[in-house]
């Protein structure tokens, strides 16, 4: 390879880089949307690439289901006080009251759907006209058709069937009064990129994603963490087991794998070995139907 | 590693989803349970086998309609590259959406059909490969199995593409027996094809050079961003933050800071914080300059011994990408890289037959998906390269100042 060509993992990283200098360059008030998994945090990494030594023009918002790994969030209080930025936190338990929703009933009972109320609320507290995520277009295939400046209605409704043109890496982020743009920097990243560049950079992450002792719930197939949150019968098949998490969203719709992945690299071996996808192991809510994250999507989950 | 982004253009009738789902399926990217949710959906099928078409089409009524309607991102490597596939629709009334997937790609798969041969729609793909300026251009000859893999059908229709390469001005192609149905030299080379020395699909796919892609003379820096700490430690920092779109800088360097024509010279160079020597593109940097100068986001900062043209009239070929027709006299948003300025449509020349490359002058109702020639006048001067020659510095999109819709796509002339 030459003097002047850059590695795989660099091309991806200055792509993102460019397209968080975009939103800065493009936007009012934007946000990054940040949940305390793997991908966010790299965002995070990436946002100090991008606008170091200067402050970052946008703050960190987390929409906190109240179902969040305890682990998860005090990684993300620690992460946002070193590196002296704003963090933003709105409570899913509020919006159920102030908007009288109704909690999901059930055995793993999620607020997963609940999310997009606050997040819609908290875009319209703020004003944010643009909000910055993590998600990968090797996720799933909804998002794989998604554009990087992705325009939302006031409901924050994604239309596929109206996306913008987005040519070249020229980003057309002007929108309506009351539209936001949902931005992914990251979107031509698949996990095993994520998982290589957190440990070229070096990345901090929540213990979590290593394997450790944990007390979980043995459900069709799925290991799902004994936590205050689910209910367990007298039937059901209680036992403690070395895992990780692949992913982390709630404690109510996120499966762990069983692992001794204890470190980075080890964790990179099961990832290039494994046979199923991170959604697929690790997501309960994935599995409803073909077109689940599509439908969720136009309803303005992220 | 490297990295390598390509478009597959054509429709299902093509063997291209096919084609895809072949190239994951046979290089072990497709995981456990989308194989199992394929198996699920195929089942809804006669034929009963898995049809790993369906493994592209992401949207609920791309799956209905068996079609595809928009640009799927697709994600494979193996140990030489890192493969980024831009899976677009191959009919005509989806041009648009196959010229966005074109925009970005290093390499187009143009699928033939060995019965058909060279068709309207292989000249509209190549058209369109040309007109993006696509480098590198792999024609695969496909369902080969069906024409009893014959040297003499696949010589003649390299033959007919010859003619077409060469009218359209592609730099390089290659051509390729498969078949996609059955796997034939699409990972593995094939015994099917005796007569056939090159390599197979995956293998061209990971040694294609592309070195020579990125322009390193012109150096071309549009700035995204001022990056002002204005703290007591930093009160002087000033850096322009963007991305190299082609050449390389280095420290000491004269630049010019377009389009006001300032002079002045490269004192640092940041990349992810750290300072350095040189910078190249791809990369994403942050520069400082001796002198203390008015600059913002949407100039761009040039070498000065390679100038950029620097005009508010622009000869272009522009794809019109909306409902509503283009009309001349109309006024539109033109954005180049981090540049949005004012502009009108001055004058349309002719429109290009994407099927036939005729020109068809002082058209009359130019729609959705249609190519055309086209004259614009901004309302302040605009630096660019002509896209054949410099296509980071070359492209620019129209914008609807009402709806803000991207509406066009303009090659600079």
């Amino acid at each position: 390879m030459s003097v002047y060509r850059l590695d795989y993992l660099d091309q991806l990283e200055s792509e993102a880089i460019h397209i968080m200098r975009e939103v800065a360059g493009q936007f009012e008030r934007p946000a990054l949307l940040f949940s305390g998994g793997k991908d966010s945090i790299t965002l995070v990494h990436l946002a100090l690439k991008a606008f170091r030594p200067g402050k970052f023009p946008f703050p960190l918002v987390h929409i906190d289901t109240g179902h969040n790994f305890p682990e998860a969030l005090d990684f993300r209080d620690a992460l946002a006080e070193r590196i002296g930025e704003k963090l933003i936190v709105r409570q899913v338990a509020d919006t159920i009251q102030k908007r009288q929703l109704t909690e999901p009933k059930g055995k793993f009972a999620s607020r997963n759907a609940l999310q997009t109320y606050t997040l819609l609320d908290t875009i319209e507290e703020f004003g944010f006209d643009a909000c910055i995520g993590g998600a990968r277009r090797d996720e799933e295939k909804a998002r794989a058709k998604e554009r990087i400046f992705s325009v939302r209605d006031e409901f924050g409704q994604w239309n596929p069937k109206l996306q913008r043109p987005e040519l070249w890496n020229t980003y057309n982020g002007r929108i309506n009064k009351g539209e936001n743009v949902r931005v992914f920097p990251i979107s031509n990243w698949t996990e095993l990129d994520i998982w290589n560049y957190i440990k070229r950079e070096n990345i901090d992450l929540p213990s979590i994603y290593f394997a450790h002792e944990r007390t979980v719930l043995e459900y069709e197939n799925q290991l799902i963490a004994l936590s205050e949150f689910i209910q367990v019968e007298e039937t059901d098949v209680v036992v403690t087991k070395k895992v990780r998490y692949r992913t982390v969203g709630d404690m109510t719709c996120t499966a762990a794998v069983e692992s001794d992945a204890s470190t980075i690299n080890d964790i990179i071996r099961e990832i290039t070995a494994t046979k199923t996808s991170e959604r697929g192991e690790t997501r309960i809510d994935d599995k409803v139907s073909e077109a689940a994250m599509e439908d969720r999507k136009k309803n303005g989950y992220f | 590693m490297d990295l390598l982004r390509f478009i597959t253009a054509g429709s299902v009738d093509d063997g291209k989803s096919t084609l895809i789902g072949r190239l994951l399926y046979d290089s072990k990217s497709i995981m456990i349970d989308h194989l199992e949710a394929l198996e699920k959906q195929s089942k809804h099928k006669e034929d009963g086998e898995i049809d790993l078409a369906l493994l592209t089409d992401g949207l609920r009524a791309e799956r209905e309609q068996g079609i595809t309607i928009d640009v799927a991102y697709k994600y494979f490597a193996t140990p030489k590259r890192k493969f980024i596939i831009a899976d677009a629709p191959g009919h005509i009334q989806y041009t648009r959406n196959m010229v966005t997937g074109a925009s970005n790609a290093d390499l187009a798969i143009i699928l033939v059909d060995a019965r058909n041969g060279v068709v309207e729609q292989t000249r509209r793909h190549s058209i369109i490969a040309s007109l993006l300026n696509i480098p590198h251009i792999v024609v695969a000859i496909n369902k080969m199995d069906l024409v009893d893999h014959s040297q003499d059908v696949y010589n003649n229709i390299v033959i007919d593409y010859a003619e077409v390469a060469k009218k359209l001005n592609l730099k390089e192609v290659k051509f390729i027996p498969i078949s996609a149905l059955n796997g034939d030299n699409i990972v593995e080379k094939s015994v099917q094809f005796p007569w056939y020395d090159g390599p197979s699909l995956l293998e061209l796919l990971e040694t294609v050079t592309l070195e020579q892609d990125i322009d390193l003379t012109r150096a071309r820096f549009p700035v995204q961003y001022v990056i002002r700490p204005q703290t007591d430690a930093l009160h002087d920092y000033r850096g322009y933050a963007g991305k190299i779109n082609s050449g390389i800088y280095k420290k000491g360097d004269a630049v010019t800071v377009l389009p006001a024509g300032i002079v002045s010279k490269i004192v640092a160079i940041e990349v992810n914080g750290k300072e350095v020597e040189e910078a190249f593109a791809p990369q994403s940097v942050v520069l400082h300059l001796e002198d203390d100068i008015d600059i913002s986001r949407g100039d761009v900062i040039v070498k000065t011994d390679a100038a950029p043209q620097v005009s508010n009239e622009l000869e272009v070929l522009l794809c019109w990408m909306d409902q509503k027709p283009l009309l001349s006299g109309n006024k539109y948003l033109l954005q180049i890289n981090s540049k949005q300025v004012r502009s009108v449509i001055k004058e349309i020349d002719y429109q290009l037959d994407v099927n036939s490359l005729e020109k068809i002058p002082h058209p009359e109702n130019i729609g959705l998906n249609a190519i055309v020639k086209a004259t614009i006048k901004t309302a302040s001067p605009v630096v660019f390269d002509p896209y054949q020659e410099l296509r980071s510095n070359g492209g620019a999109i129209l914008i609807d100042e009402t709806s803000h819709v991207t509406v066009g796509a303009c090659m600079i002339q």
